[in-house]
């Protein structure tokens, strides 16, 4: 009988700190007991992104952070015996195993075995015209916008059937995050697809590690009140499980952050609707029990997680083209900067109206607390505002079209010379911007198109 | 220490973090001190924080307790103005929310609800 499982988190998001597998590979070295690594890197738009860059190149598709994560930890895990588990396969798994034994090659380690999970593309499953069809939730409709991915939440058990080939590294495109530390839990306890509540348990796992640091006191800082050690050398989290899923969140030793009910609470919460109700392919967990108990420092234990069965449809993310986004900023500072800012922002609207602009425009002034007021003035005149200081005007739009994208950035920029006196530091940006929308199609759709496949 | 009670931003008693899934945006508000917990229940209130978010659109919102961490989750509507997708806002994630809800919600507490060496308690 297994009795302790260690998983690490070495990324939380695409562009998490490269290096914070390292504190987590070297506390590996003491521990005793099946040692996994996840990174998890794939947001809602990326795997938009990653099916743009196979299409124009079959080979890529994969994350473009594989390298900065991989490279680093693969040689000690494989040496350790550290499983990886990571969705950096994005939209083509099997393009980033062939990636990662490229790079055992390069760094000579031999006997390296990737196993990848695949099927979670719709595309290749239902025509396109039919999911453009389907009633979407969470986010935009299609509105004829043209499709540029559509893939399904898969659950643990793939991820766990990738583990059973004996694969040092498994990677997987579209997976519920969790799924990263729940797929190696039933691999080494053998839970069954019916045992709700160790499921339930092995879901908080993979929910509390998935942001990585978030739980180990990064983005969570407020001098003063929530004070937090070393952060520039935060560890991220290791949860050591038993099988009775009862588990432990902690970090590497002699690390930067910290762990404790409050950083575990945050996380817990963070992006859960209802608490009694949180859907994943494999269980409906609810946390309404939970208990979080600090047994030593940075230590948290965490009991108390009830499952109920799973869905019977798997969550899917569509998206579509969603034009341009156009962004501008310019920056007063000193005596009566507040009022300078603002009137760049008059001038800017009068122009634009002037030019035809037709697209809805924001213009706010940072610095007066613009990222609460959602544009709404009112809101502002409560506040008493210094009117000395440091104030950037912002311009913002969207549109199909790049040049009424393309509008707001030149307008502001034509301020250092013809806007108020002593504008500074212009930058603006014109970017293509994704759109998603949700849609629930039965399983069995799905899971009958899900592959394992072995490269060695 | 006189432990009268006193009003203070919600920040004073509490922390969160902010989530959101389309334009539906999700604030944790967790109690420092198990003693502001009763307190959160009664003064933290699913209205109350509606209100905070009406300005940005938002047009409903539920409140869910878990008593054993001390904590409520507020589950606020339309809060995001579009969400990712479609909004203009700088903080397209309203990320940043959190600290809206900690600082416009007024609450009146003893001040042992508030941690020990708390910086509203210098004032």
């Amino acid at each position: 009988m297994t009795d302790l499982v260690h998983i690490g988190c070495g990324a939380g998001f695409m562009g998490d700190r490269f290096d914070a597998s390292l504190p987590i590979l070297k506390s590996m070295e003491t521990r005793t007991g099946p040692k996994y690594l996840m990174f998890e890197v794939l947001a809602e738009r990326t795997l938009a992104v990653a099916q743009n860059l196979r299409r124009d190149d079959p080979s890529k598709g994969y994350s473009p952070y594989l390298d900065h994560y991989i490279r680093p930890a693969l040689a000690q895990a494989k040496a350790l015996g550290v499983t990886i588990v990571s969705n950096m396969g994005a939209a083509n798994p099997n393009g980033a195993a062939r990636r990662v034994l490229e790079t055992a090659k390069e760094q000579g380690i031999v006997g390296l075995k990737v196993a990848t999970v695949t099927g979670d593309d719709l595309t290749q499953i239902i025509p396109t015209a039919e999911i453009a069809a389907m009633q979407t939730m969470e986010g935009i409709g299609f509105e004829g916008r043209p499709i540029v991915s559509a893939n399904a939440y898969l659950g643990a058990r793939p991820v766990a059937q990738a583990i059973a080939t004996g694969a040092d590294v498994v990677l997987v495109g579209r997976t519920t995050d969790s799924a990263l530390a729940l797929g190696p839990l039933i691999h080494e306890f053998g839970w069954d697809e019916d045992d709700w509540d160790r499921l339930a348990q092995g879901t908080t796992v993979g929910h509390l590690l998935e942001c990585g640091g978030q739980i180990t006191g990064c983005y969570f800082a407020d001098p003063g009140f929530k004070d937090v050690p070393g952060l520039s050398s935060a560890g991220f989290p290791i949860a050591e499980i038993s099988a009775d899923g009862t588990f432990t969140i902690t970090k590497p030793e002699g690390t930067g952050g910290l762990v404790n009910r409050q950083t575990v609470t945050e996380q817990l919460l963070y992006e859960m609707h209802d608490p009694s109700a949180y859907l994943v392919p494999d269980v409906v967990l609810d946390c309404s029990d939970l208990q979080a108990t600090e047994t030593g420092p940075d230590r948290v234990e965490i009991t108390g997680a009830k499952g109920h069965p799973a869905p019977d449809t798997l969550k899917c993310t569509i998206c579509v083209d969603g034009g341009w986004l156009g962004e501008s900023f310019m920056t007063y500072s000193g005596p009566n900067a507040v009022a300078r800012a603002d009137l760049a922002g008059q001038i800017v609207r009068d122009r634009l109206a002037a030019n035809g602009m037709n697209e809805p425009v924001r213009i706010e002034t940072l610095g007066t607390g613009a990222t609460h007021d959602g544009g709404n003035p009112d809101k502002r005149a409560r506040r008493t505002l210094p009117t000395d200081g440091e104030y950037t005007v912002r311009i913002a739009t969207q549109s199909v079209s790049r040049e009424k994208a393309q509008m707001v950035v030149d307008e502001l920029m034509m301020l250092y010379c013809s806007g108020p006196a002593a504008g500074g530091g212009h930058r603006g940006s014109v970017t293509s911007q994704i759109a998603t929308a949700s849609v629930l199609i039965p399983r069995e759709r799905i899971e009958p198109h899900v592959k394992i496949e072995v490269f060695a | 220490m006189n432990s009268g009670p006193i009003t203070v931003p919600l920040h004073a008693i509490a922390h969160g973090r902010a989530g959101d899934k389309g334009d539906t945006s999700n604030v944790s508000v967790i109690a420092y001190m198990p003693q502001a917990w009763p307190h959160l229940l009664e003064q933290v209130t699913a209205d109350g924080v509606l209100e905070v978010f009406a300005h940005l659109g938002a047009t409903a919102c539920q409140r869910y307790e878990l008593p054993n961490l001390h904590a409520l989750n507020f589950v606020i509507e339309n809060a995001l103005q579009g969400g990712v997708n479609a909004t203009l806002g700088l903080d397209r994630h309203g990320k940043t929310l959190s600290y809206l809800l900690l600082g416009e919600v007024m609450v009146t507490v003893p001040t042992d609800c508030l941690p020990e060496n708390s910086p509203y308690l210098k004032d």
